[in-house]
């Protein structure tokens, strides 16, 4: 996986996602300022008001009840600046959190099959789910909080120093030492927190996996044994997060320890200026209680860089997932096939999914309209990357596969999808109705035409048991038997009529009383279309134009049925194992 | 939330110690404005030297004390709490292992998976803030107003009346919140599944060009989470402005008192200052406060989630027997209804399966054959009747003992991460390469797996979709079959082989030196025709019991199964049929 960059790259590229709602967060700003200035002028006007009761009898009553006025009003306008801020963030945040989730989205539906093959959903799914929760939480902590914390340190020393210039120079004088030890700590903090994120990564993987085959585990009774791998990850992410929990825990006591070292200096130092009467005791309160607004955005920015440490770490291994390379992208301008005949040729091609280990070598075949092409071969022989190719799940490593006379390579995958309906062996049910799952090819079609298919299908019987009939609800965990998934897939096709047709092994799962009766729905689906079929059973490969007999990524052996049998060869052999005794 | 304490118990040292620290540390904090008024009434205004240097170095030490304490509390805080979430995830996931077909059918992966990451992270930060600020903060806020009846009395009484209101406000947004944190999650699960769901069934989402409508309907559901988001943040967004104002009112009227004190000659200049800074403190604790209980709010949602699964007992009950030698299988009137469905699966099967026979069934799709070898291992419950295995009815045994002895190789043939052998091992922890490669052998597996350059350590993808479905059948049968069970069931799990290899495979099982009880599930009357007995399914009911021969003349539904196979695929090659 290509890295997105250090901490500074991927928080630019955060930053890009901020800029789209770049007037909210000026309005933000904006506000965040009024908020500062206002909050900053509340400890003027109590030391104000201070100054007016100095002992027994010598209290301002009148002077103090309009300063004391003043502070009201302003405490109500900071509460609803705050307030309509805090909404503000949270508006941004929510929204960059789901433009990164639509991209990382987006980025899923065109990733390449073959990473998608070769890396765990769960992880995956951590990243868009997770990543993105802990993201949001850190840039809405950070939003919130780092920009009124810079501006109310400026904001205090400017106060500071119009009242005594001493005490801000010795507070100014203490503030590196709080940005050295808050620098220091977010350094490990986000060693730990990446690494924690790493684990917990590895973790979700692991759930993923054994919670979705978790008919598995019970079935071979090994829970043991995989509560064992899931309590060694367990053990190391709480070991991780102990860490990742306590350092970043620290800044907060750490700083404030420097914190309260500024207030007792500034006292001490404060008190000194009083007795030589340099300033008001209320404006020694004024700077003590900027001293500790001083030091409390330093808390806050740390904890805040802490957390957003954690989130860009987290934003991270998102971006990571976003940046991945798309497939290659459709040729522009690309040709386009209007009318599918059927015309299928392959030249030459050499493909394989490992570059070290060649699959399938200098391969032709050439299908004319409305041919039937069975595949045959032993279990793993490469019937199912043949369609990888002609689908462009994968893309050819030499040679060229060209439909009507035109490479695949020069429309675009769209354009070549229409052109073939596809059933696979692994039915892939989505969590919508049988309605919708069977009008997935053609959205547009009517109820009567979604049950004549799924009558074709032989799946209008069993749909008509569910619960709510065409509206139940199924999922891929649904109690439907494979078979039964089957037909619907079948359905499916039946009702997209494309021109030609990908049957995998599509009827595996079908009892042969409803393949037979499906059989003429099929004999009348593949008649003069081209079609490529995957089977193991005699029935459906007998009928077909050119048998394709494959072995180790090659054909060894084309022809009819007829022909086959008549050479003697592997298929013969084949053919005739069918019916060995056992 | 009751069963969620039994993890935090062990740590139940650390969960004293840290708040406890915390309020020590507090309780330094609460020292400081008294100083502060000792230096201004005595300091200052008694013109003091000395005694201005003792205060700052009193100050100097409360703050080295606070970080000392401030600094165990947190390490002890973190240590249960992650602690804590590493038990919870322990338990929640051995809870998961255990749950019944059913229990786990009704739930669904997708959710269970949410609640067992992102959920118990939410608590494990709900609880390290918690043990940290909880009792903390209330502390500070009601010690600093103890502090402030300890300065002056009639001027404290704004302590008493402010601190209420902002409970109120403070508990009354939580209670405003917590059913609206609970919607944010459920949103978040939907996208959760849309994103599983594009994972898993990629190849017919892009077959079909869906892509542009699974992303138009993802963002649907985005949208919806960011709206629920948005209004709960609306809530949550009250608490610090709203503590702020009534703070900041608060201190004026407390200022106004003071000067009326004062005034009097009851009160002196630095004690007001004292006032204002218990006011002070309150307010930056409720901040601290108010962001704590954003984090309570979705830690205790999500606990309660996390509570909800861990509270889902299996519907099934542990036996307590051992498994018998005697391997007999008995169907006894047999009914069986999935829990969400309305009618029948499987009705009145009765059938026995002696010790090393071959059982076949065949019948149509949904016609229950699945349902009846899923009853066999305990995988569900029988609704009527009973199943006894060598006389002892299955409940009464102990899972373990069924599933040891047991091997179900199930309809959908899935592969774990790993290596081949890890795969194996999942049969049998303690295989031997050796046992491995016969297991393989028999499974017909052996000679493609010789074929990987790295041979037993050639990787499997997560689900081994690094495998064709061929590969991947016979990987799950050697898994079954390395361990060496008493019953071996195959669920239709010869499908996606072609014919030679499905007989070989066959007739390799029925060479197994321990001639295990085998049920083979099947589409295809070749696969079964040689087996001791045949049940002939259609539609839940068992229509047909005998051997081939027997069928033939006695099961309509058999022979026309027959015969449309059989007739079929022979034509042409009669000869083979008859040999």
């Amino acid at each position: 996986m290509n890295k997105p960059g250090n901490e500074k790259q991927i928080m630019k590229k955060v930053l890009k996602y901020v800029h789209r709602h770049l007037p909210l967060v000026i309005i933000s700003i904006l506000f965040a300022a009024f908020v500062v200035a206002l909050t900053l002028y509340l400890p003027i006007l109590q030391g104000r008001a201070i100054d007016r009761i100095i002992g027994k009898g010598q209290v301002d009553l009148t002077g103090l009840v309009r300063i004391l006025l003043i502070m009201g009003g302003t405490a109500l306008v900071t509460g609803f600046l705050q307030w309509l801020q805090n909404i503000i963030n949270n508006r941004v945040t929510f929204r960059v959190v789901k433009s990164l989730r639509d991209d990382a989205f987006r980025k899923i539906e065109t990733l390449p099959l073959s990473y998608l093959d070769a890396h765990p959903s769960g992880d995956i799914v951590s990243r868009v789910i997770a990543d993105a929760d802990q993201f949001s939480d850190g840039l809405l902590m950070g939003f919130t909080q780092l920009f009124s914390g810079v501006l109310m340190i400026l904001g205090t020393l400017v106060f500071m120093f119009s009242i005594s210039w001493q005490v801000a120079v010795l507070v100014v004088v203490l503030t590196p030492v709080s940005l050295f030890v808050a620098k220091y700590i977010a350094e490990h903090t986000y060693q730990h927190f990446r690494k924690q994120s790493e684990i917990r990564g590895k973790q979700t993987a692991l759930i993923d996996e054994m919670v979705g085959g978790q008919k598995v585990v019970q079935a071979y009774g090994q829970e043991v044994i995989v509560q064992a791998r899931f309590d060694e990850i367990n053990e190391d992410l709480q070991k991780s997060s102990l860490k990742a929990v306590f350092f970043s825990s620290l800044t907060n006591p750490v700083t404030r320890f420097v914190n309260s070292l500024v207030y007792a200096a500034s006292g001490t130092l404060g008190a000194f200026m009083v007795l030589r009467g340099h300033i008001s005791v209320g404006q020694l309160s004024a700077v003590l209680s900027y001293a500790n607004q001083y030091s409390k955005p330093f808390n806050e920015i740390s904890s805040v860089v802490t957390e957003l440490q954690n989130a860009i770490a987290c934003a991270g291994r998102l971006l990571e997932l976003i940046e991945l390379s798309s497939e290659k992208a459709d040729p522009a301008p690309a040709k386009e096939i209007k009318d599918f005949t059927g015309k299928v040729d392959i030249d030459h091609v050499d493909f394989s999914y490992v570059p070290e280990r060649p699959l399938i070598r200098d391969f032709n075949l050439h299908v004319h309209p409305g041919q039937k092409v069975a595949i045959v071969g032993p279990t793993g022989c490469g019937k199912t990357t043949l369609i990888n190719l002609l689908m462009r799940f994968y893309d050819v490593r030499s040679g060229d596969i060209a439909i009507e006379d035109t490479s695949i390579y020069d429309i675009t995958r769209n354009n070549l999808r229409r052109g073939f309906g596809m059933v696979l062996q692994d039915t892939w049910i989505k969590e919508a109705s049988a309605r919708e799952n069977i009008a997935m090819g053609r959205p547009d079609a009517t109820e009567e035409e979604i049950i004549a298919a799924a009558k074709a299908a032989h799946a209008d019987s069993f749909i008509r048991r569910l619960p709510h009939g065409y509206d139940t609800i199924l999922h891929d965990g649904s109690d439907l038997s494979q078979g039964q998934r089957q037909l619907l897939c079948i359905a499916r096709v039946m009702l997209a009529l494309p021109p030609m047709l990908i049957l995998d092994e599509a009827t595996s799962s079908i009892d042969t009383r409803t393949e037979m009766q499906i059989q003429q729905s099929f004999d009348a689906l593949t008649k003069d279309r081209t079609s490529f079929v995957v089977a193991h059973r005699l029935s459906t490969i007998r009928t077909a134009d050119v048998i394709l007999v494959m072995r180790d990524g090659n054909i060894v052996e084309t022809g009819t049925h007829q022909s086959l049998l008549e050479k003697g060869g592997f298929y013969a052999n084949l053919y005739n194992s069918q019916f060995a005794r056992s | 939330m009751k069963r969620l304490t039994t993890y935090i118990r062990p740590y139940k040292k650390e969960c004293v110690i840290a708040p406890l620290l915390k309020c020590m540390e507090a309780l330094v904090d609460l020292f400081v404005p008294l100083c502060m008024a000792d230096l201004v009434d005595i300091g200052i205004h008694g013109n003091n030297v000395p005694y201005i240097w003792r205060i700052g170095l009193i100050l100097f030490g409360l703050a080295l004390l606070g970080l000392a304490f401030s600094v165990i509390a947190q390490w002890f805080a973190a240590k249960a709490a992650t602690g804590f979430a590493a038990g919870l995830r322990r338990d929640t996931f051995h809870h998961i292992q255990t749950l019944s077909f059913s229990s786990a059918d009704q739930i669904g992966t997708d959710t269970l998976i949410t609640r067992l990451t992102s959920d118990i992270n939410q608590t494990q930060t709900g609880i390290n803030m918690g043990l940290r600020l909880l009792l903390r903060s209330p502390f500070i806020v009601f010690g600093a107003m103890i502090m402030a009846f300890r300065v002056d009395v009639p001027s404290a009484w704004i302590f008493a009346v402010t601190i209420p209101v902002l409970a109120i406000i403070v508990y009354g947004i939580m209670w405003i919140t917590i059913p609206l944190y609970k919607k944010v999650q459920t949103q978040l699960d939907s996208v959760v599944s849309s994103t599983r769901e594009n994972l898993t069934g990629v190849r017919v989402i892009r077959a079909f060009r869906l892509q542009e409508q699974e992303r138009r309907s993802f963002e649907e559901k985005t949208d919806l989470l960011t709206i629920a988001s948005e209004k709960v943040g609306r809530f949550s967004a009250l608490t610090n402005p709203l503590t702020y104002v009534i703070i900041n009112l608060a201190t004026a009227y407390l200022i106004y008192q003071g000067a009326l004190r004062v005034n009097i000659g009851s009160l002196t200049q630095g004690q007001v200052i004292a006032l204002l800074n218990y006011m002070a403190q309150i307010l930056v604790e409720l901040v601290k406060l108010a962001n704590l209980i954003v984090t309570l709010t979705k830690a205790v949602a999500s606990a309660g989630r996390v509570e909800a699964i861990l509270l889902t007992e299996s519907d099934m009950k542990d036996g307590t027997e051992g498994f018998p030698e005697d391997t007999t299988v008995r169907f006894d009137h047999v009914s069986f209804t999935y829990r969400a469905a309305s009618e029948e699966s499987l009705t009145d099967i009765s059938f026995c399966a002696r010790p090393g026979e071959t059982i076949g069934i065949i019948g149509g799709t949904g016609s229950g054959k699945t349902s009846l070898v899923n009853l066999i291992p305990r995988f569900y419950d029988a609704t009527n009747g009973r199943i006894t295995v060598g006389g002892k009815d299955i409940r009464s045994l102990k899972l373990s003992g069924i599933r040891s002895s047991i091997a179900s190789v199930l309809q959908k043939a899935l592969l774990f991460r790993g290596t081949i052998r890890d795969n194996m091992h999942f049969g049998l922890p303690c295989a031997s390469d050796e046992e491995i490669w016969d297991a393989l052998e028999a499974a017909q597996a052996a000679e493609f797996v010789r074929t990987k350059p790295d041979l037993l350590d050639a990787p499997v993808e997560q689900g081994g979709r690094n495998l064709s479905g061929g590969q991947r059948q016979r990987l799950t049968i050697a898994r079954a079959l390395v361990r060496k069970p008493k019953i071996l069931i195959l669920d239709d799990s010869a499908s996606a082989l072609d014919f030679a290899t499905d007989a070989a495979l066959r007739h390799a099982i029925k060479e197994l030196p321990d001639h295990p009880t085998t049920f083979i599930v099947s589409q295809r009357v070749s696969s079964i025709m040689y087996a001791d007995q045949i049940l002939v399914l259609d539609r839940g009911a068992l229509v047909g019991k005998g051997t081939h021969e027997e069928l033939l003349r006695t099961c309509h539904i058999y022979r026309e199964i027959y015969e449309t196979q059989i007739r079929k695929e022979s034509e042409g090659k009669e000869e083979a049929v008859k040999s």
